[in-house]
């Protein structure tokens, strides 16, 4: 979230697309509500299905699965030709002004300029600024100056097609030319290559006639949700704001990444972010995933999104130099570009994690770092254990069997490792996937995978930290100890790297340094603490270090007040720069239990600790107008004071605190910019600076708007035997999945309570497609896909309708992903006994890498 | 109710009355339900289960999102899933949390025959006094929301206590504790009825549900437990909420007027049976008639 649960409370409009908070964020769902009472806020619905999210909304649109970019896509035509957009905000925060280069090309055939076909990516260089000054009421910005663009790859625009190349062989990007220092601008907007023109014109293609088309909303009613959502910006209007809440339902597509792009733009035109109320607010499904997120529990970045070392970067210097952004801007601006300083970030990660042994002379242990040369995400490594190239899998806190798309290859794979260990609180499908429906007891002998399950604690029965989707670090206590042999994480992480280290003491290695040199300075080695831990993540001072503007001096061995006193000469140590502050010599401030709220707009400065600097709105000087004043007075989070020479106000300021409004500093501190960006260039995105839509790889129409590249063009797919892909023809309706609010995953199954409220598996199927099959409530169906055969019960609604798709009636259907293989319904033999996923297909986001479990293709049959 | 008793009367060292002497306290307690902010979590659903200490049961899928059919005499709480198509087409999934209304004229209570197993507290409570139920199932019949559930095993009658052994402490029933949207808010009748008039006039004026208001029946003289629904006029749409619950007509005639018809009857009986035996005196031993003796018995006494 860039804003926090509580702020909800301020908005006056909330678009929830993509999420169903109403069920599976009920706790975080009252601001929605208070939002609703207190300020007549109105919510809109948009989503596949009538939820109970869609029954406290004003407006609800049932799209098709997988057409969100269409939606938002016509909300921002619906804007620009409507005016209702923050003019001021769009050209001084935005880089609505700034002139792309020449030849650059939009996607009318599917395609943005540069396209690779043999390669599948794309030549980014023309995804740039022009370099050049003030054009401002000039439409003659010359061409490619200066940085040389690259010749625009023209072979697979002229084709109309893209191949589909195989996935995991995606070819490291050339290093990436960079952005400007001085930008082309104009800032009245009118420069047929400025990035609002180019908006513009991309948009312009996202008729309410097409929305209609391709989402199946109809027009009448997207032109109410268009209408009802820019009415905050009604006659330009600052005072109003809205925000945009969603969850998994954008992210799981092969467009995720860029459907969150275009709610991201739609809250840049509109002069929604860095308010109370607005923002682009993401639900985390786990009371923790935003930790994980930020402690890098993902491939490709490091603790505090930094990014990955990768083959190409043969060193320290050479991989700084890469990652490091420089400030690219029109020249009158300034911008922090915050990243400049990734080398201190880095260089205390380093410290952090190999303490004596990093030093300035080994470029601080850059090589133990592994550098990943290809994808190496959650598809990817099933397909490589079932390749036979990965033997062996530790999973803790998740089942795998059940959460991956493509169930049936993931077992299949899982019997080809060697071996498998499962730390969990009860026996689940992944360790019990040798006994998955359909595997006889014979060939259960014949699978010679070993699997050790280690019984865990459960989450009342540890301490810790965790991370909620406003980025709140809340400290919290083992209620409980561990019941019989359960253990906590990570003992039985420390007890494995103990011994491991050992082994490699006694018989060496071919590279050993990276494992007997790893810090492990933990009170007791074979127990971590896990707030020596959080203290290692805050960080500290390994000499004595001062800052040079006040002459504070912060001791060696002294934990650091925040990321501002990092260092990149090794005289500092941090394990995660976004959580310094988290644990500082005052104390851990993540275990801070203050209910004061002067401002009434639910801050709670001193409730937890939130990531970055304490800060509970990010970007909060987009708030106030270019002069330092707030957009509305009476929601003021910051604002300049003259007479104190600083910014002051509600919440911590995220930005220069002594920058003066004359000096122009861009509120989007985090990017080269200064601004915020509604072209994404060059490096930022893998499929195109704009987002486009595309469809998912298998849905039930053509692509109306370049029927000749129907889906996006850096996806992959990959070979095996199990990734097999349904037509529209035999499989015509489209399906997608979703949690209960009554269930939580996989593992509230084993409570009765929770048994109790929903017992048994569902499908959720239109009225009319019942009526067509013969279908009644309550009886068993089969729901098939391509790569296997769900079974169920009927839940027949009136709550999921028949949807016109470029004049074709399309059904889509929907089911709950919780049922499995083991549980308390499961073990009695009463379920059906299929895992929801069996039905996914495994290709993903050429970005987050996230499959697309939402929107794809079935058929459904009576049992 | 434990307040009344604590109130303040008289006070030492201190000049003037006791604070609060002259403070007009209401007593009477409210649940108020707003359907317009249910979202059907169930959460209260469990919160029941919980502080009353009744264990799982099994239950059915049946086409809904909803638990179980109906309330049962271990589980007094249940969220009602219910489709409803306006008349402009929009869907609406409506969600009523389902639990005892504790009725100012309550039904079960008028028709139980037993001394003490229904009682009427100050604060409105309905409270259910188990050791005195005799399980007739009478209060079943009585009441208009189909609430009192009789449990084969106890062979007794129960429901909803609205939590009076957390309110008589000052402590809110357990289902609006755990409610997670607000929808639910507990406090005097007159308050909850004021914040639910309030909540029924911003759907009316602010989210296009005209025919918004509140529930809270006159035909039993009012309920402690009132719902905001978006669409009064239409309270059958919820799960049944009957329109104009009443105490039924058989149980009013038969408490009432058939009681009292009853009475007469027996006291008529009694009276009568005292006339007769003035008039005629003890019924007296008529001597056996001689046609009918049998020769065998009077062969065998005579021997």
């Amino acid at each position: 979230m860039t804003n926090g649960w509580i702020d909800i409370k301020n908005t006056d409009m909330m678009l929830i697309m993509g999420g169903n908070p109403a069920e599976n964020h009920p706790c975080g769902f009252k601001w929605a509500m208070e939002a609703k009472r207190n300020r007549n806020a109105k919510l809109i619905s948009v989503d596949p299905r009538f939820t109970r999210t869609s029954s406290t909304a004003d407006l609800f649109c049932q799209i098709r699965a997988g057409a969100d970019i269409a939606f938002l896509g016509g909300l921002i035509r619906y804007a620009i030709e409507n005016n209702r957009i923050a003019k001021d905000y769009l050209v001084n925060y935005t880089n609505a002004a700034f002139i792309v280069k020449e030849g650059f090309k939009l996607p009318e055939d599917g395609l943005y300029s540069g396209f690779d076909a043999a390669a599948g990516t794309y030549d980014k260089s023309t995804w740039n600024y022009q370099e050049g000054g003030d054009f401002s009421g000039k439409t003659d910005a010359p061409g490619g100056s200066g940085h040389s663009g690259g010749t625009q790859t023209t072979s697979a625009a002229s084709t109309g097609h893209a191949p589909e190349p195989e996935a995991g062989k995606a070819s490291v990007p050339a290093a990436a030319p960079a952005l400007p220092a001085n930008t082309a601008y104009d800032l009245t907007l009118q420069h047929p290559r400025c990035v609002f023109q180019l908006m513009k014109k991309q948009y312009s293609r996202y008729t309410p006639e097409t929305v209609e088309r391709i989402t199946g909303i109809p027009k009448e009613q997207f032109l109410k949700a268009a209408d009802l959502f820019t009415s905050v910006r009604k006659d330009g209007d600052m005072k109003k704001v809205a925000t945009i809440i969603y969850a998994v339902g954008w992210t799981q597509h092969t467009n995720g990444t860029q459907i969150i792009r275009t709610a991201a733009m739609i809250q840049l035109l509109l002069g929604n972010m860095g308010r109370a109320g607005g923002g682009v607010n993401a639900l985390r499904g786990h009371s923790n995933i935003q930790g994980a997120t930020d402690m890098a529990g993902l491939f490709d970045s490091m603790p505090g999104y930094l990014k990955i070392p990768l083959p190409t970067d043969p060193d320290l210097a050479s991989f700084l130099k890469r990652t490091t952004p420089t400030a690219s801007k029109p020249e009158p601006w300034g911008s922090m570009n915050y990243y400049q300083n990734t080398p201190k970030f880095f260089v205390s990660l380093m410290k952090a994690m190999y303490g004596d042994a990093a030093t300035k002379e080994n470029g601080y242990a850059y090589d133990y770092l592994p550098k990943p040369g290809q994808d190496c995400s959650w598809t990817h490594i099933w397909e490589d254990m079932y390749n036979g190239k990965i033997k062996g899998m530790m999973a803790f806190g998740m089942n795998g069997v059940m959460i991956g798309p493509d169930t049936n290859k993931n077992i299949n794979a899982l019997k080809k490792a060697d071996w498998l260990v499962v730390g969990e609180i009860y026996e689940d499908e992944t360790s019990d996937f040798w006994r998955a429906p359909g595997i006889s007891t014979d060939e259960q002998k014949t699978i010679k995978t070993t699997v050790y399950r280690l019984p865990c604690a459960g989450f009342a029965e540890k301490d810790g930290s965790m991370t909620n989707s406003a980025r709140w670090v809340t400290w919290k206590y083992a209620a409980v100890p561990p019941p019989g042999q359960a253990r906590l994480d990570q003992d039985i992480v420390a007890d494995i790297f103990l011994r491991v280290r050992d082994l490699y003491k006694k018989e060496g290695g071919a590279f050993p340094d990276p494992i007997l040199n790893l810090s492990w300075a933990y009170a007791d080695a074979a127990h971590p603490p896990l707030s020596q831990v959080a203290m290692e993540l805050n960080g500290k001072a390994l000499a004595d270090i001062t800052d040079p503007a006040t002459g504070q001096v912060i001791k060696a061995g002294q934990q650091l007040p925040g990321f501002g006193w990092l260092r990149d000469d090794g005289t500092t140590m941090c394990g995660n720069w976004i959580y310094s502050g988290m644990w500082t010599e005052a104390g851990a401030q993540c275990q801070k239990r203050g209910t004061e709220d002067p401002s009434g707009m639910g801050v709670y400065q001193n409730w937890a600790w939130s990531w970055p600097a304490n800060r509970r709105v990010l970007y909060n000087r987009a708030s106030c107008d270019v002069a330092g004043k707030p957009w509305d007075s009476s929601r003021k989070q910051i604002w300049w004071n003259e007479a104190a020479g600083k910014w002051v106000g509600n919440d911590v300021p995220d930005f220069k605190p002594d920058s003066h409004p004359k000096e122009h500093l861009g509120p989007f501190i985090m990017n080269p910019e200064g601004v915020g960006r509604l072209f994404a260039p060059i490096g930022v995105l893998a499929d195109g600076p704009f987002p486009e839509h595309y469809e998912p790889i298998e849905s039930p129409t053509k692509n109306i708007l370049h029927p000749n590249q129907a889906n996006n063009p850096l996806v992959r797919k990959f070979k095996s035997p199990y990734d097999k892909f349904g037509s529209p023809e035999e499989y015509s309706i489209v399906c997608t999945t979703y949690r209960l609010t009554e269930q939580y995953h996989y593992w509230t199954k084993n409570n009765p309570m929770n048994v109790q409220l929903i017992p048994e598996p569902f499908i959720e199927i239109p009225v009319e497609l019942a009526d067509e099959k013969g279908i009644r409530g309550s009886d068993l169906i089969h729901v098939i896909s391509a790569r296997g055969t769900y079974t169920a019960k009927a839940f027949v609604t009136r709550r999921l309708r028949p949807m016109m798709i470029d004049g074709k009636k399309v059904y889509q259907i929907g089911l709950p992903i919780h049922q499995g293989f083991r549980g308390i319904q499961e073990d009695k033999d009463r379920d059906a006994r299929t895992p929801a996923n069996l039905l996914t297909p495994a290709v993903t986001d050429p970005n987050a890498h996230t499959p697309e479990s939402k929107g794809f293709l079935v058929k459904v049959e009576k049992a | 109710m434990s307040q009344a008793a604590t109130e303040i009367v008289r006070i030492s060292g201190h000049a003037g009355p006791a604070p609060g002497l002259d403070v007009n306290r209401e007593f009477q307690v409210c649940k108020l339900v707003d359907t317009t902010t249910c979202i059907g979590c169930k959460a209260c659903e469990v919160a029941c289960l919980e502080w009353n200490g009744y264990t799982f049961s099994e239950t059915h899928f049946d086409n809904s999102y909803q638990t179980m059919p109906n309330t049962e005499w271990n589980y007094w709480n249940l969220i009602r899933f219910n489709e409803h198509e306006r008349e402009d087409g929009t869907m609406m999934l409506l969600m009523r949390k389902d639990q005892c209304m504790h009725c100012e004229e309550p039904g079960c209570l008028i028709s139980c025959p037993s001394d003490g197993a229904i009682v009427q507290y100050a604060n409105g409570i309905v409270d259910f006094q188990e050791e005195h139920c005799i399980g007739c199932g009478y209060c079943v019949t009585g009441c208009p929301f189909n609430i009192p559930k009789f449990s084969p095993t106890a062979k007794k009658v129960f429901k909803c206590t609205l939590c009076n052994d957390r309110v008589s402490v000052g402590l809110e029933p357990a289902c609006i504790k755990t409610c997670p949207t607000g929808c639910l808010h507990f406090g005097t009748k007159s308050e909850m009825k004021e914040l639910a008039e309030a909540r029924a006039l911003q759907l009316r004026e602010n989210s296009g549900y005209p025919d918004a208001g509140v529930y809270d029946p006159a035909g039993v003289n009012g309920t402690h437990v009132i719902y905001v629904l978006h669409d009064a006029k239409n309270p059958e749409l919820y799960g049944g909420l009957p329109r104009d619950p009443h105490v039924p007509w058989t149980v009013r005639l038969w408490k009432g007027p058939l009681k009292w018809l009853g009475n007469i009857a027996i006291v008529g009986g009694i009276l009568g049976m005292a006339f007769h035996y003035m008039r005629f005196g003890p019924k007296k031993e008529e001597p056996i008639p001689p046609t009918d003796r049998k020769p065998d018995d009077g062969d065998r006494r005579a021997a």
